[in-house]
This record gives structure tokens, sequence and C-alpha cells, in this order.
């Protein structure tokens, strides 16, 4: 049995009171566990103490949980309350799960619905439903005269054996309310869940396919205009004047202007990115109106100048230079090789890889490469602002609400309390909506239309205004020596603006004579996170590069790995390595067995790779036939480790939707850029992977944990793209090294 | 502008608006009909899929002037309450993650299956592939048609 405290300092996360209809009220924080390292305490935002999830229960037994995290496509929306009710012990049927409402002081909420939420809030979730259970027994134990003690409970009722007497959860929930919080709760066995491990549906399905109004492109208010901008066509220029006379006149159309997004005096946060601050800006009564204006403006356009500029990172100050220069991908590239071929900055280094180098037998040297990738959640970019003389509601798809309120409070120069912004159901994230630079130009488009207005991007205006995935490249180098062993390894990647190395993953530690480097290459493009940021590059390229030493070593490519891994379970090489080997291990066993791994394979080509990223283990097999010069993914296998599953079937849906979204991307998906202009700008030019590409099955299978979950948004995805390449490899005899494996027309192998 | 009387899922409505304005905004903000979503604008994704009579069409590239009086069904009015068997199976599979593509592909699933009843995986394919699923639903989806079908 686990004890956790619900205080922490003397300061509660807990808080009741007797609902006004009679029932209780239980405020709880919903990412604040109260079991912190000393170090996550120092980090703790004061924030984490403030309530902002809410749990219910009414006379009649009905429990509502109320969630400050939105969705965004990845189920925490039902398997958070999920954690609740399971401490709660009720019944799922009488649990109804509510978005947190809107204008309300008591809610704070931070970084929302990213695949790290279950992690963060696996403890508080326990927690608030434990403590409300203990006040029901508790208030029970009163009621009937009984030793806490010797009270039960199941599906929301209260049971005393001996007197045989029992009683709904709603009947004593108003006099557990007058209760004092308690401050210190037991939480349940593992063995004893009834909920978390089983699968629950998705507690909006009924009205995402009823077509109900719950994305932020479906929000509107009474007198609402529709905006939406023009931004500079190319990276490297900024708007030098507006003709706006035609547009201007134009039915529907209310005003036309150009905004700046953020005051010279201000201090960017890292949410704050923007590719393009300076833009025009078209209001009008209709989308279809504004889309008709914005093609007669006449803006000019002028280069810009070279910028330094510095952002706080989570409390970290980061200049970054940017150049000014129009680039293409071209000189990407180019400038990529260039940066490969002079030595790195060097991040960690064991043994001596110079001389294992030097005294090889054999030298395996490869170079991997992938493009800058954009976003493309199907819902573009939008927000709604209301914005009046003394406060500003906000409405809208955006995971860090509360990092825009203070961009949106410095830009209009309003009190911080004074701005609410409220998350609608998000279509799609994948890190675009972490960075909400729109949210402040649609409270300045408000503040200055004095009127609430909906900021709408076109998907061409989205795609091309991105905080895209940056471009990378990777070297990777093997040592053999004359008795075929591996004696050194050398990393050495870079990218445009950053690098995609973590220098202490996996191989490090399994092997004597390591060394890993990085490079970066300034750029005016604009970059952000990107679903399992630079592990959606390097895994790949990792696991690939294995696959050619596992060959050139004449071994099967999971008994190479798994001899490396166990190399560095026994006896682990240097300091810092950032990965438990035996649930690496555990992965690959796990995937080898389910997938027959080594036997007949119906004619499909196999590859497999593993990777640890985002606190989650995850090993692929995938299974490929060609079909005229075209890789058919016959199947996909799929072992993940991502500690205990709350809600298999959710969790499983996520995965293929990993799988999915990472072969799509490794084959076919590119952005490119000429003279700073993006040429891709809608799904004609920027390929997304499709039905019929799509993998025909996939099986997913979780190792049995009892370890805290993990998320399991991000993790799948990076190694599946080494699985695939090394796949390739077995059907048509070449290696892929360059994102994406398949464009245009054309034929592999 | 000009007047339209359209047929919307069985009810006459009326709109003032400019003859090319897309069906896709007449019903979303004319109407607010917005379960019919924009993902392109350019007949590339399907998420404005919605039915003119008995054919799945892009709505982001159907000028309200050339629907006359042919009946459009929108996603709102596919069902009385939710229950189309293409509606109920995508329940049963738990298709949808962010959900915004979903009224798309179901629209179009559901006008597929009406001219196509016991489709095969590759019939499913080629008639869903103008459906983009950023998230990645796809086996869901023809998982979720089979079991329509099959019904
Ligand atoms: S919005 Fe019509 S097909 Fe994409
Ligand atoms: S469920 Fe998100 S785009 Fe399909």
């Amino acid at each position: 049995m686990t004890l956790v405290k619900t205080t922490y300092n003397r300061r509660s996360f807990l808080k009741t009171s007797v609902l006004a209809g009679g029932g209780m009220m239980l405020g709880f924080s919903w990412l604040a566990s109260c079991t912190p390292t000393p170090e996550e305490v120092l980090n703790m935002p004061k924030e984490w103490f403030n309530i902002n999830g809410f749990l219910k229960i009414g006379e009649n037994g009905v429990v509502t949980i109320m969630s400050p995290n939105p969705e965004i496509g990845q189920n925490v929306k039902t398997s958070m309350p999920m954690i609740v009710a399971e401490e709660l012990d009720v019944d799922w049927k009488n649990v109804i799960v509510e978005q947190a409402p809107l204008n309300t002081d008591v809610f704070t909420r931070q970084l929302a619905g990213g695949s790290q939420s279950i992690r963060q809030g696996w403890q508080s979730l326990r927690m608030a439903g434990a403590t409300a259970r203990q006040m029901l027994v508790e208030a029970a134990a009163q009621q009937w005269q009984v030793p806490v003690a010797e009270i039960t409970t199941a599906a929301g009722i209260l049971y005393h054996e001996k007197s045989s007497k029992s009683i709904n959860y709603g009947e004593v929930a108003s006099a557990a309310a007058a209760l004092s919080v308690p401050e210190e709760v037991q939480l349940k066995d593992l063995k004893d869940f009834k909920i978390i491990g089983t699968s629950r549906k998705n507690v909006d399905a009924k009205k995402i396919v009823t077509g109900q109004p719950l994305f932020g492109l479906d929000y509107r208010s009474e007198g609402m205009l529709i905006a939406m901008i023009v931004h500079p066509p190319a990276f490297g220029l900024k708007i030098k004047s507006l003709d706006d006379s035609a547009a201007r006149n134009m039915p529907g159309i209310k005003d036309v202007f150009t905004i700046k997004t953020y005051n010279d005096d201000y201090e960017l946060q890292w949410s704050d990115t923007s590719a393009f601050p300076e833009m025009a800006v078209v209001v009008g009564n209709t989308t279809w109106e504004v889309m008709n204006a914005k093609k007669a403006l006449r803006p000019e356009w002028e280069p810009i100048a070279p910028k330094r500029t510095e952002a706080d990172v989570f409390g970290r100050k980061v200049v970054t230079i940017t150049p000014a220069e129009l680039e293409s991908s071209e000189m990407h590239t180019a400038k990529m090789a260039e940066m490969a071929a002079k030595p790195g900055n060097v991040l960690r280094k064991d043994g001596d890889p110079e001389a294992a180098f030097k005294r090889a037998a054999r030298i395996i040297e490869r170079h991997y490469t992938a493009p800058f990738l954009a976003h493309n959640t199907l819902e573009p970019m939008n927000f709604f602002a209301h914005v009046t003389e003394d406060k500003a509601e906000l409405a809208g798809p955006i995971q860090t609400p509360e990092f825009m309120e203070k961009s949106v409070a410095a830009r209009l120069g309003l009190p911080l309390e004074n701005i609410d912004i409220q998350m609608t159901r998000q279509g799609g994230g994948f890190g675009r909506r972490l960075y909400g630079h729109f949210v402040v130009e649609a409270a300045i488009i408000s503040q200055k239309m004095k009127a609430p207005v909906k900021l709408v991007y076109t998907r061409e205006d989205d795609m091309t205004f991105g905080s895209y995935r940056p471009a990378y490249h990777v070297t990777y180098r093997a040592a053999l020596d004359a008795e075929n062993k591996l004696i050194g390894f050398h990393v050495k990647a870079g990218g445009i603006p950053e690098s995609p190395i973590a220098a202490n993953r996996f191989p490090a530690g399994s092997v004597d004579n390591y060394l890993a480097e990085d490079w970066t290459i300034p750029s005016n493009i604009s970059v952000g996170a990107w679903r399992a940021p630079r592990s959606n590059f390097i895994a790949g390229a990792e696991q690939a590069f294995l696959d050619e030493v596992a060959e050139a070593l004449g071994k099967d490519p999971i008994d190479f790995r798994l001899e490396l891994l166990q190399r560095a379970q026994d006896q682990p090489v240097g300091e810092n390595n950032d990965y438990e080997a035996a649930r690496y291990a555990g992965v690959l066993k796990l995937v080898k067995e389910k997938s027959g791994w080594g036997q007949q394979s119906g004619g499909a080509h196999r590859g497999v790779a593993a990777y640890f990223c985002h606190n989650s283990y995850v090993a692929t097999v995938v299974d490929i036939a060609m079909e005229s010069g075209r890789p058919v993914i016959q199947k996909v296998y799929c072992a993940v480790d991502c500690g205990i599953v709350v809600n298999p079937d959710a969790a499983i849906n996520l995965a293929e939707g990993g799988v999915v979204d990472g072969i799509g991307h490794a084959l076919y998906s590119a952005m490119t850029f000429k003279e700073g202009v993006p040429q891709q700008s809608n799904f004609d030019k920027y390929r997304l992977i499709r039905h019929s590409e799509a993998p025909k099955a996939i099986e997913v299978h979780f190792v049995k944990s009892d370890i805290d979950p993990t998320g399991l948004g991000e993790p799948v995805n990076p190694p599946i793209i080494g699985a695939l390449a090394n796949a390739l490899y077995k059907a048509t005899g070449k290696r892929v090294y360059d994102q994406p494996f398949f464009t245009g027309n054309q034929s592999l192998g | 502008m000009a007047i339209f009387n359209l047929n919307i899922n069985g009810k006459k409505q009326e709109v003032d608006v400019d003859p090319a304005t897309p069906m896709l905004w007449v019903l979303r903000e004319h109407l607010d009909l917005v379960g019919t979503k924009y993902g392109c604008g350019i007949a590339q994704c399907g998420a404005c899929t919605i039915h003119l009579g008995d054919i799945a069409m892009r709505s982001c590239v159907l000028p309200v002037s050339q629907v006359g009086n042919q009946k459009i069904t929108t996603i709102e009015g596919l069902s009385e309450n939710g229950d189309h068997p293409v509606q109920k199976a995508w329940l049963e599979h738990d298709v949808p993650q962010c959900g915004y593509c979903q009224a798309g592909q179901i629209m179009n699933a559901t006008a597929f299956l009406k001219a196509n009843p016991k489709p095969g995986d590759a019939e499913i394919e080629a008639a869903m592939n103008g459906n983009i699923c950023r998230c990645g639903t796809y086996i869901r989806i023809k998982a979720a048609i089979h079991t329509a079908a099959s019904k």
C-alpha cells in the first residue's frame, strides 16, 4: 500500500466545499504531486498549488470530473479522469467528464495536453480520488458510529459488512465535504485496479461523429468579425508598405491594417516564437469575403536585417542570431555537408575513440539527412479574442495558455489577471500549438477593432508561417577490429538551426570508445518542437546505421542490439547513460517474440528498430512488400514499455497514429525553400500519407509493468523510421539515407 | 449578393450571399452548421465533405450558385440521433484522435457505402484516399467501414 501526503510545507493540494445543491466538491491541483524530488520542488511554479481540477459528487451519486486539460487527440480527457475515478472507487458509468468552464479565476493552467500529461498527473489525480474516497468513508463511519477501518467501498457504495449496512456515496457527500481534508491518504494496490488498465471509450466521441461545435474554428460569439493575415512570402523578408485601396472597398470588409506582434522592449518567451512578427491584416464580416480581399492587397516587401534576440527558455536566457539572407534548400544541404566535414563540439567522450578508429580493421561511415517539416495540424491556426477597455477574453486551440496570457497582457498593456484564455478542443497539435503568436495577433486585432474577432489562418498561411521541424544531418562512424568486434562509435550531428543529438543515449554506455559531437547552422526559418523533437530524426538514422553495422558483423540485428544492451547493463561505459538497458532489451525481446522474428515472414521484407525517448521504450518490426516500385506496408509490430497503461485501446490508437505518422513523413513529406519562399503551401504539394499508403495492419503489445505511466504521444514515431529504412533495404537491396525516402513518382529499388 | 433557397438536412434555408461563396462557408457561417470542416480549401483533404444528393462532394470548392435545388446533407443531418450505422461503427471502433477530420471521413464513407455496400479493402482505400487524417487513424477508419458494411 502506498501512503501519500496531501500537503507540502503545510500547503494543501486539496480543498473541499459543500456543493450548492448538496453534495461534495473537491478541488485539486491537476498536475501537482506531493512526492516531488527536491529539485522538482525548486522548479515547481507556485501555481502548481493552485486548484485547477474539480471533482463533484452529487447527492444522486453522479460524479463529475472537471478537467483543465484540453483534448488535442491523445485522449487525455478520458484517460486522466479514469485515474481519479479509479481511486475514488466509482463505477465509470456514473462519471461525467467536463472541460473546465470559461471565465473563472480559480483555474490556472500550465502546459496543457502534451504527451507528458499522464506522467505529470498520475500522482495528483490518484491522490484527489483517494482523498475524496477517504472523506466519504469517514463520513459514513461517523454516521454509522463504526470504526473507519471496517468500512469498504465498491462502485460508488460504502459498506459496513458487520452490520450489513450500505450507503451510496451521494448520500454522505454533503457530510463528507464538511470534514477536514486528511493529511495522508492511502492509494490502491495496483492489483485492485478496476478502471485503469481497461479500455474506455473517448468521452467526446459522440459529439465528434455528430459534428458538434468543439474546435477553436467552430467558436463564435455575437457580433464577431473574421480576421485574416497576409505575411511576408519569404523568410528573410518583412513588410515595407501596403497598398490596400482595392481591398478596402470590397464587400464585407471592415478594415485593413498592419500589426506588430510584440513591442520592441518586450523580452520574448520561448512560446512567442513567430516567423513573421509584422504582417498585414484584413478584417471583415465573413471568411469568404476576407479571403477575397486578401488577394486584392498589394503589399511591398523588403529584406530583414540580421537580428539578435534574447528569449527566456524556462528561466534560461538564450541568445539567437538570425541571419538575413534568403535561404534555399540546396544551400542548406551544401552547408550541412560542409559542417559535417569539420570537427564539431565534443559533447561526450569515453575511452580513446581516435585510437580505436586508428587501429580499426574496418570503418563504416554513413550520412543521414532529413528536411524541414510543417506540423500541418488538420485544423489550421485560429483564435478568438474579445478585448475591451479593461479586459481580454480569448478562446481557441492553444497548449500554452499560461505563457500566452503573459504575452497578451504585456502587448495590450492590461493586468495579467484581466486576461482569460479558454481552451477549446484542438484539431491536432504535434507541437505547433505550443507557439501562440496567433493568440497575441487575435488580441491586437480585437483591440483595434473594438469588437470580438476570430483570427483564421488559411491552410496556406498555416503551412508557410510555421515553427518547422528543423532540417538535420548526422554522420555515424563505427570502428570494427580484425576479430569483428565493435571497438569504436562516433556520432556527429547537427542541423538548421539546432542539433538533434542526445549524447547520453544508447549506444553510449555500450561501446568502450565513444565520441559524440554536434554543430549548428543559424537560419531565419523559424523552428519549434515537432512530435518527438530531435528523436524524430536521430532515432531512425541511428537505428538504420546499427542495422548496417550488424550486417557488417554478420549478426542478426536484434541479437546485435541485445548484446550491446547486455554490455550496457553489466558493465556500463561512462557516466550519465540516460536509459535503462533492461527495459530497452525488454521491448526488443517482446517484438521479437510477437513478430516471430527469424521465422518465415510470408515473402515480406522485414526491418527492426528500437528507441527510448520521452520516458518510454518502443521496438518495432515492419514488414513491407514492393509493388511496382512502391512500398506496401503489410504489417507493423510494435512493443511498448510506457509503464502502466491507463486506457489500453486508446493507447493502441495513439500508437497506431505514431506509426502512420512516422512512416508517412519519412516516406513522403518535406518542406523545402527557394529564396526563402516555402515551396509547399497546401496538400497538393505537401505530401501527407493517405489511406492506401497506410500500413495494412498494426499490432501493438505492451510490456506488463508496475511503473508509473509515461507518455505515448511521441515515443512510437521515432523508431518506426529506422525499421522502415531497414525493411526498404531488405526489399530493394539499397540503403536509404535521405528523407523523404520516396519523392514524386519515383520508384524505389 | 444573391438569394439562394437551399434544401439542407431536409429543411428549406434561405441565404443571401455572393454566388461564388463555397458551400463550406455558407454552412459554417451563414447557417451555423460547423460540423463540416475547413482543412485546405482546394479539394485535397476531404474535411469539408458533404452529400449533394447521394454523392460525396468537397464543399470548399462547391459554389452555392451550383447547388440549385439538389438536397444537401451535412454531418449534422446524417441521422436523427447520431445512430447512422457508420456513426455507430465509428463509436464501436473508437476511431477519433483529435477528431477534426472525422466528419469528412464519415460523410465520404457513407456515400461510398451507399454506392458499394460490400467493399473490399482496396476499394475502401481508393474511395477514402481523398480524406487526410493527420492523426493517422486510417486503420480504424477501414475497420469501421467494414463493420458498418456488415450491418
Ligand atoms: S477543405 Fe475541402 S477538401 Fe480540404
Ligand atoms: S483524427 Fe485528427 S485528423 Fe483525423
